[in-house]
């Protein structure tokens, strides 16, 4: 049986971040702490961000979910540490754009996510990868209205 | 009997899906149509549409005759007293929501407990914590045996003179579980409470006689059991319905309308405003005829052969676990499993992938899923169209995610 497409979808680099996650945990000293869930398939993310000076300092997240929403939330929390708030909230939109299979802007060098374009190709399973970046845009957001 | 004959009813089973043959195991969500039903719809369409219980034209006639000659079908299918008892409504959901915004208004007051189990659907737990919430009642589970089960043990312990409604379903959506609903209405009555049942994935499965089980109120859902979506039937004992208000008021359900005051029409039809849903009944009356013509019995024999065969074969994969009874007898066919270190979206992605359709997420019953102490699982969920051939598909489907996920880690 050949499973191209499987492997299409399942990247190494993936399966790499859901059996090491990346930024796993909670910040102590947070100033956002976002929960969010799939109402479909029950997986559940918990981000905390520090976002000072408009700057996303620090990000980790907890959660339960399959390998493509726990890897998704590993490479996001990776993405956007150091960043400012509008090139985060870029990210986001760039990766929305990559879910759909849009055309997307590449200007901004995507580091690991760019293994999760194939994702695109599966769409039962983009509201996986999208649900910790949803999380941090809600995030990023209570941070500039607070 | 349950042959290869059964399947070629069912038109959309003869496709490929990625590539390879559709092996199709999530009827516990939706089962499939056979072209009988199809047929029903079709012709209702292109031959008897009209609307019902208006109008004297012969077109309105006929389209009435078949809309209350399904309302007949369902009587006998469950066995109810009378046809005045079988409520045509959307689907499960709509009938339990009835039982409890009218009875349950009526007959709950402060204080008053509403009994339900840790197994139930969210469509049989979100509508009593409503109930309860607003007439200020106690919501109260009923524990769960280690192996999935209900004792009446714990039935005895939850339902007091206090309780009013004690709902549960028949057969669970996830364990496969099917439990004791007329010892457990004898309980309710002794207490002067009523039973509803939630008969969703009983329905399509076993033989149902309301009067032997002496449920007080039964509901499920046509497109569970070949039949269309969008129809499902509310059954009551005809005393308790008499004495209830509609919910939906409107057309159809009045007897005489007043500038400030109106009167309802007789059973059934009060509890049926506005245009009922007569292609949905029509149709649910043909997969009434398709079930009726292999026998019930056939079916629950075949469930829980494919049951049998499909824990037999799937407990020789290392690593995978099934949740619920371990003994097929006390299971309708449906296995919900989870593979050790994959999560089941992935499983279910795998399996799709060889053209095998299962279900995998928290199916509708959060609460369950946090008794087993897991956030998802995988479902399989068998019918009159599955062999044994479909399941060697899954287990070797089973076998490659694993050995995929083994290779990829």
């Amino acid at each position: 049986m050949s499973f191209n497409n499987l492997d299409q979808l399942y990247r190494q680099v993936i399966m790499d971040h859901y059996k090491t996650p990346r930024n796993k945990g909670a910040l102590e000293s947070n100033s956002v702490n976002i929960e969010m869930n799939n109402p479909t398939c029950g997986d559940r993310i918990q981000l905390t961000l520090q976002v000072e000076d408009n700057i996303v300092k620090d990000a980790k997240f907890d959660g339960e979910g399959c390998s493509i929403s726990m890897a998704s939330a590993s490479m996001m929390t990776q993405a956007v540490k150091g960043k400012d708030v509008e090139t985060a909230l870029q990210l986001s939109h760039i990766f929305s754009d990559m879910m759909l299979g849009k055309e997307y802007d590449d200007s901004i060098d995507l580091g690991d996510i760019e293994a999760l374009q194939g994702v695109s190709q599966f769409p039962a399973r983009i509201k996986c990868a999208t649900l910790a970046w949803k999380a941090m845009e809600k995030g990023v957001k209570s941070e500039e209205k607070s | 009997m349950i042959n290869q004959e059964i399947k070629s009813y069912f038109p959309i089973l003869n496709q490929e899906i990625n590539g390879h043959p559709l092996v199709y195991l999530d009827s516990a969500a939706t089962s499939q149509k056979p072209v009988q039903v199809i047929e029903a719809l079709k012709n209702y369409y292109e031959f008897d549409n009209s609307n019902v219980h208006r109008g004297v034209h012969t077109l309105g006639n006929r389209a009435t005759e078949k809309y209350e000659g399904a309302r007949e079908k369902v009587r006998k299918f469950i066995n109810a007293n009378d046809a005045k008892e079988v409520i045509f409504v959307r689907g499960t959901t709509t009938a339990i929501n009835t039982v409890a915004q009218s009875y349950g208004r009526a007959n709950v007051e402060e204080g008053d407990e509403i009994v339900i189990t840790y197994m139930e659907h969210h469509s049989n737990i979100i509508p009593w914590q409503q109930l309860a919430k607003e007439r200020g009642a106690i919501l109260k589970y009923i524990e769960l045996e280690e192996d999935g089960t209900i004792s009446l043990e714990q039935v005895r312990a939850a339902i007091t003179e206090r309780t009013k409604i004690v709902s549960m379903v028949y057969v669970s959506n996830v364990l496969g579980t099917m439990n004791p609903v007329k010892e457990v209405a004898q309980i309710a009555h002794e207490n002067g409470a009523v039973l509803v049942v939630d008969g969703a994935q009983a329905a399509p499965h076993l033989k149902i006689d309301v009067q032997q089980l002496d449920c007080d109120f039964f509901a499920f859902s046509g497109h569970k059991m070949v039949g269309p979506t969008g129809i499902g039937v509310l059954y009551g004992k005809q005393a308790l319905l008499e004495e209830m208000e509609p919910v939906e008021f409107g057309g159809e359900m009045i007897d005489f309308v007043g500038l400030y005051d109106s009167t309802w029409k007789e059973l059934p039809w009060k509890f049926e405003g506005g245009t009922p849903i007569i292609a949905g009944a029509v149709g649910l009356g043909a997969a009434i005829d398709f079930l009726n013509e292999i026998g019930l019995n056939n079916i629950e024999q075949h469930e829980h052969a494919m049951a049998a065969y499909a824990m037999d074969r799937m407990s020789g994969i290392e690593g995978l676990q099934i949740y619920g009874p371990k003994d097929p007898a006390k299971r309708a066919g449906i296995v919900t499993f989870n593979l050790n270190d994959v999560h089941p979206h992935d499983v279910a992605t795998v399996l799709d992938m060889s053209g095998i359709a299962v279900r995998a997420g928290h199916h509708c019953a959060q609460p369950l899923m946090k008794w087993l102490n897991v956030t998802a699982t995988a479902r399989a969920s068998f019918y009159v169209y599955n062999d044994e051939s479909d399941i060697d598909r899954l287990v070797e489907g089973l076998r490659t995610a694993k050995e995929y996920f083994n290779n990829v880690f």
